[in-house]
């Protein structure tokens, strides 16, 4: 497969097609809506299922039909319409469905805006629903890893049988990159032995998320606490950039770490000790890799398009060990790289730990 | 000797477990005619049913199909994409008029608009079972609910939604049918009204919903007999009985 230029959205709804989605139920919003729309042509023509909901709320629960059938099912949307999913996002999780959600992140509250930003990064990674449980959640900063990641999100689905969620902002969703797509892939027909067909020929099945008896609901609970503590432990992912010799450690996710990469390199182009934590897995966060990284990095900048969400995970992980600051941008307003250096530098002033960042800044200042 | 000829036996499609329905109620009814319309339409084994929220959350232990429980009011949309990704499937939702006819009255409408190849079986009883006896939106003017203690006032509290008339008129809809299930010729009526809907499917002509006038004798304050004069009296009058769509 060649390079091609893809648009984030597109470059998705391709790739969950290639995953084997064989049904599609969404509703339109920006900047999500060209996956709907893309997905529009595409299934149809592959015999796969395509609805356009009534609403967000109908869609996800399609979505939980088509997975009680054990096939593959997604959705898409931004900030509003993931708030009205969340019912279903919930009871996919109570009955153990497989199902991929999208959602490509707008500014809020309320009716907000359509600019990019990282708003919801609370609303998907705490627990996207009632009841006590967290989803899977993916976030790309590029639209290759989007589209790397929209396959393993399928594989995470159905090998757990969880929620996955893929959490990008309306940059990745609306911007064009070079990219590869997956070959397609050879998907089995047969049914998995939980999922509801018919029940000819053997006792009949139930998928519920209903358990009115406390100590029966609490085993479920437990078991469902056990699947995430495994996943947990497994499947924590994360990029870095320069964490080797880092005195101070951006921490960034999305097309967040973008700009903050770039003001990373500009750090270290002027001899800054500076390096880059990227999670891939905001749920399960990287708590180990940044655990490990802790001794040796004197403090922690978290840099996100909020006012400051992620950041607690970050502080959860370091435990107090090192400083930890933010830097955000609100509302769906971009931050540029030069923000983020100047950021870093008051970061390195504030916490007077960063050896050679500190003593460089002196030099400067004298000059 | 003649050997014993059974006439009223269990039919296959029902589950031996004892319903938690209480005395009265018509649920165990309108379970029965489901189960005997599956087994002599010869699908019971390819039959997905849709459970709702209400006293029929457990529609899944007494109907011996494979089946789903649905959030609240969202079995169509559940219905939906069971169906589109198993289209040789029959797939049904029973729902209660809580369920269906308020907060699920956008899913089961574009469910119908949408002309989707299912089979809805819609219980009006007029009144909210499993919380406790609240007004709900089948609910005739006048009647006593624990949330309307002074009985329904339309000025405040607004009319019943007449669940078959809207249905019939979405072009999606292929068969519409409200039947009661208060005495025994109703009661065959009801269930030649499900065998329909259920047809309908198979044919695959469109959407389809039988919906049947239910008691509730507990939330009703009745006793069984005065709540079967009541569907009669009270309820009939509002909900007039009949086939409002049969597209062949």
């Amino acid at each position: 497969m060649a390079r091609e230029l893809l648009k984030g959205n597109e470059a998705i709804a391709e790739a969950a097609i290639r995953a084997g989605l064989d049904a599609y139920f969404g509703y339109p919003i920006t900047p999500q809506t060209e996956l709907l729309e893309y997905l529009a042509r595409r299934m149809p023509a592959l015999g796969r299922a395509f609805v356009q909901a009534e609403s967000e709320v109908s869609a996800i629960n399609m979505v939980y039909g088509a997975a009680c059938a054990g096939k593959r099912a997604m959705t898409s949307s931004s900030g509003p319409g993931i708030s009205l999913m969340q019912e279903g996002l919930s009871y996919i999780a109570g009955a153990e469905l497989p199902a991929v959600v999208v959602d490509v992140m707008r500014g809020g509250p309320g009716l907000g805006n359509i600019a990019a930003c990282q708003s919801d990064y609370f609303q998907v990674t705490r627990s996207a629903g009632h009841g006590d449980f967290r989803p899977l959640t993916l976030a790309p900063a590029t639209i290759q890893e989007a589209i790397d990641l929209t396959g393993l999100a399928f594989d995470m689905a159905e090998r757990y049988r969880m929620l996955v969620i893929l959490l990008i902002d309306g940059n990745l969703g609306q911007m064009m990159e070079p990219a590869e797509l997956p070959p397609f892939r050879q998907m089995s027909s047969t049914m998995p032995e939980w999922a509801v067909s018919g029940a000819e020929g053997r006792p009949h099945r139930i998928i519920t998320s209903l358990y009115l008896q406390p100590e029966a609901l609490e085993q479920h609970n437990l078991k469902l606490q056990k699947k995430l503590a495994v996943i947990a432990e497994r499947e924590q992912r994360f990029a870095g950039l320069y964490l080797e010799d880092a005195d101070l450690i951006v921490v960034a996710f999305g097309s967040a770490a973008r700009v903050a990469q770039n003001a990373v390199e500009a750090a270290r182009a002027r001899g800054m000790a500076v390096g880059l934590f990227r999670p891939i897995t905001l749920s399960p966060f990287p708590v180990r890799a940044l655990e490990r990284l802790t001794p040796r990095a004197r403090a922690f900048l978290v840099v996100e398009m909020n006012a400051g969400q992620m950041v607690e995970d970050v502080r959860l992980a370091v435990a107090g060990r090192a400083p930890v600051r933010f830097y955000g941008r609100l509302g769906g307003v971009e931050m540029l790289p030069d923000e983020v250096v100047q950021a870093i530098e008051q970061a390195m002033r504030d916490t007077r730990v960063t050896r050679n960042g500190a003593r460089m800044l002196e030099e400067e200042a004298q000059r | 000797m003649m050997a014993e000829q059974p006439v009223y036996e269990r039919p296959v499609g029902l589950t031996t477990a004892y319903t938690h329905y209480c005395p009265g109620c018509t649920h165990g009814i309108a379970h029965r005619l489901t189960a005997e319309v599956l087994e002599e339409l010869g699908i019971l084994g390819r039959t997905i049913g849709v459970a709702s929220v209400g006293c029929s959350v457990f529609a899944y232990n007494y109907i011996a199909c494979d089946f789903v429980g649905a959030a609240h009011g969202r079995a169509p949309a559940v219905a939906t994409g069971l169906k589109r990704v198993l289209p040789d499937r029959i797939i049904f939702t029973y729902q209660g008029d809580g369920d269906l006819a308020s907060i699920g009255l956008g899913e089961v409408l574009h469910a119908a608009a949408r002309g989707e190849q299912i089979t809805v079986i819609f219980i009006n009883n007029a009144i909210y079972g499993m919380t406790g006896g609240q007004m709900a939106p089948t609910s005739p003017a006048g009647m006593v609910t624990t949330s309307s203690p002074l009985g329904r006032d339309p000025q405040q509290m607004g009319y019943p939604v007449r669940v078959c008339e809207l249905i019939a008129q979405m072009d999606g809809a292929a068969y519409v049918a409200r039947r009661s299930l208060h005495n025994p010729a109703e009661i065959r009526r009801a269930k030649k009204a499900l065998r329909a809907a259920f047809e309908c499917q198979i044919a695959g002509r469109g959407f389809a919903l039988v919906e049947l006038l239910s008691t509730c004798p507990t939330n009703w304050g009745m006793t069984p007999v005065d709540a079967l004069q009541w569907v009669e009296e009270r309820m009939i009058p509002v909900f007039p009985l009949g086939e409002f769509k049969n597209v062949s």
